[in-house]
């Protein structure tokens, strides 16, 4: 039954390339979380043993850039549209979030490092893009970032933009379960 | 009594069934190329009217006919049923009735299966183009569909759109699964690979990748139906994905269906001007080859879709060579088929005529290609008619020329009557002055700026695009004298010879057949020396 075998191995291929394509998925996130691509940046991030080695220092503009995606009503602002800093110490910047609106909601911050090669040297230690933002109606908030800017940035970057999209994530969760918490 | 018919029909003497039912449960490898063929054909006259309605619109700047919504619809579907529902079926039907006659086989591999995978066929089509009648209109995300626009902001119909995909997708992949069985596991004794006929070589090469490219689409569209129906994030960045991360699944699949809708015709094209030069195809094992090569390299291009998203410099690079490296098996193809003329006894006979017209055309198409592959030319380019000018020179004079001109070739075979030669030539002549004066303005438009997909623009393109649409008017005309021609083929004409063109019988197995071909063909193998 030579067909039997052809068809079985040609169904074979069929399922795996289906499954690969699904696996393209976190293949795509690794590549960019390797390579800086695309600004992404995720989890906290710390100076390595060696960064902190370094002691000379250089100075550079980091700005920072707010932006609400489509019809989210909150205010999102930072309080300094940029700073200058040395590399390897630690600064704070503060961000307002104000829910202008009659109910509670849940934002989330998602973060991108401009340009994207000086993503893997914006460490952020602490960062509110974190986690899930919830507020509730009419509430203010302001919130900080920790950055260190990692002393072996390339010299021909002489500015870092820090850009942050605002997101709705309200319609996504459970938000009742999380109102309960407040 | 029953008994006793029965008994007669195990002989195998029996013909085809009788009124509807022949048709709907044939297991027959002509039938069904047949059934393909005209849905095609049907399909090629709905997207082409599409394509007309979007052509009345754009023939002056401002908004005369339809809407923009409307319009959106039209192009995105013009572009689906063209690539899904024109090129690709056609290509199948035509793999149908001559894969088995090429190889000598009695008939495909999976018959009943064969009959399954056209019949999803209409389905899929029919609940794609049922979108158009509802409240919500049609989708309108353009054929790429590329997230969020087709996700978050899509209409609620495309839940339909993405079943429908499934469903095509599927009938493909069982298409495919059957040709390679086929082609495998029932060549005539003695036909090893490397004398297969080169359409059998280039329907084996398409069917891998459609087996390869096909499931990642399935792939992207339920990534899609997750998305809006599941609350997952796959396209989402709010939810931690990425709408970048579409593109690159979508063209993942996207380019490698690039030469699933080209390499049949190489194949086609290849026999026909072996035959109206009357000599064998030049270098036969570099046409195998150059194939093969173009498959391999349709996987590690597809960025050159989306230079413009932002991609780090290197990525660039690499896309951009590998992209130009395609040129190089594909100058093979085009310099063989010039060679096979070269010193042959030519005659110009419609099959032949718009082979030469692929050759000549598919070129324009290819270096346009290459002007596209140029990362900074292509940063101007990116999204506007030039773009539009380039695949349709590859697919309309390049896919489409090549159905046809198999269509010509074949017709007398399949049929058993030579079709009206004074209107194929007439046909040809209209068919490639009008494909010229549509597609070629649009070059000229797209290097000033005029971006792809509005239904209006600025007034310094009002000239070119008033002549594109007379021309897209002429062709879509022309296009009914298509059918004309070839209902009278079968309707009427000059008794054709088993080997139909003079010494075709040397160069194929499908011409030692009579013509028409019996119903059951090679129920004994012939054998090939």
């Amino acid at each position: 039954m030579e067909i039997r075998k052809t068809v079985k191995n040609l169904i074979g291929i069929t399922i795996g390339m289906f499954a690969f394509g699904f696996v393209l998925v976190p293949l795509y996130d690794v590549f960019c979380e390797i390579t800086g691509l695309n600004g992404k940046i995720s989890g906290p991030s710390f100076l390595s043993e060696e960064s902190k080695a370094i002691t000379e220092q250089r100075e550079l503009l980091v700005q920072f850039m707010t932006h609400n995606n489509e019809s989210m009503p909150w205010e999102f602002d930072s309080e300094m549209s940029q700073m200058r800093v040395l590399t390897g110490n630690q600064y704070e910047a503060m961000f307002v979030f104000h829910n202008k609106t009659s109910k509670p909601m849940v934002g989330q911050v998602i973060p991108s490092v401009s340009p994207g090669r000086g993503a893997e040297y914006f460490h952020k230690t602490e960062c509110f893009c974190f986690e899930q933002q919830l507020l509730a109606a009419g509430e203010r908030i302001e919130l900080p970032v920790r950055f260190i800017i990692d002393p072996n940035l390339p010299k021909e970057i002489g500015s870092l933009s820090l850009g942050y999209t605002l997101f709705d994530i309200t319609d996504k969760i459970d938000i009742n379960r999380d109102v309960a918490k407040l | 009594m029953s008994t006793v018919v029965e008994t007669h029909d195990h002989d195998g003497h029996h013909g085809p069934a009788k009124g509807l039912s022949r048709w709907l449960f044939t297991t027959n490898h002509k039938d069904i190329g047949t059934l393909y063929l005209w849905f095609s054909f049907i399909m090629l006259f709905i997207g082409g009217g599409m394509a007309m309605v979007i052509r009345a619109e754009l023939f002056q700047p401002g908004l005369q006919i339809v809407q923009p919504e409307f319009f959106n619809q039209m192009t995105t579907n013009h572009g689906l049923i063209m690539v899904f529902g024109v090129i690709m079926p056609a290509f199948v039907g035509l793999a149908n009735w001559m894969i088995p006659m090429q190889i000598g086989a009695p008939d495909m591999a999976l018959p009943r299966l064969n009959n399954l995978s056209f019949w999803l066929l209409p389905m899929a089509f029919g609940i794609l183009i049922s979108t158009l009648f509802m409240p919500e209109g049609g989708p309108n995300f353009g054929w790429t569909f590329y997230a969020p626009l087709s996700t978050t902001y899509a209409p609620s119909t495309v839940n339909y759109f993405i079943f429908s995909v499934h469903v095509m997708g599927v009938s493909s992949i069982l298409g495919s699964i059957n040709i390679i069985t086929t082609i495998f596991n029932m060549r005539a004794p003695g036909m090893t690979l490397m004398k297969m006929p080169l359409f059998v070589w280039s329907w084996l090469i398409t069917a891998y990748l459609l087996i390869a490219v096909m499931p990642v689409l399935a792939g992207v569209v339920t990534m899609m139906l997750m998305d809006i129906n599941f609350g997952t994030s796959f396209f989402d960045a709010a939810g931690g994905g990425d709408p970048v991360l579409f593109q690159h699944v979508f063209w993942f699949f996207g380019h490698p269906e690039v030469y699933i809708m080209i390499l049949p015709a190489f194949g086609i094209v290849s026999h026909i001007i072996e035959t109206f030069s009357r000599k064998p195809v030049f270098g036969y094992s570099s046409m195998v080859y150059a194939m093969a090569s173009i498959a391999i390299l349709s996987f590690v291009v597809w960025a050159h879709h989306m230079f413009t998203v932002g991609m780090p410099l290197a990525g660039e690079l690499f896309f951009m060579y590998s992209t130009m490296l395609i040129a190089i098996p594909t100058g093979v193809k085009v310099f063989n088929w010039v060679a096979t003329m070269f010193r042959g006894s030519l005659t110009f006979e419609t099959p032949m005529l718009f082979s030469i017209g692929f050759v000549t055309l598919f070129t324009i198409g290819g270096f346009s290609g290459l002007m596209l592959a140029i990362v900074p030319a292509d940063f101007q380019y990116h999204d506007t008619y030039f773009v539009v000018a380039h695949f349709h020179y590859v697919l309309v004079p390049g896919a489409l020329f090549g159905i046809i001109a198999g269509a010509y070739y074949w017709l007398p075979k399949w049929t058993g009557n030579m079709y009206d030669e004074t209107l194929g030539k007439l046909h040809f002549w209209l068919t490639f002055i009008s494909v010229n004066i549509t597609f070629f303005p649009m070059h000229f438009v797209g290097l000033a700026g005029m971006p792809r997909r509005y239904p209006d623009y600025a007034l310094q393109f009002a000239d070119f695009n008033a002549m594109i649409s007379m021309g897209a008017f002429m062709f879509g005309i022309t296009q009914l004298l298509f059918l004309f021609i070839v209902i009278k083929c079968i309707k009427s004409g000059k008794q054709a010879k088993p080997e139909v063109w003079e010494g075709a019988g040397d160069l194929g197995l499908e011409w030692t057949l009579s013509s028409p071909p019996p119903y059951h063909s090679f129920t004994v193998q012939p054998e090939v020396k």
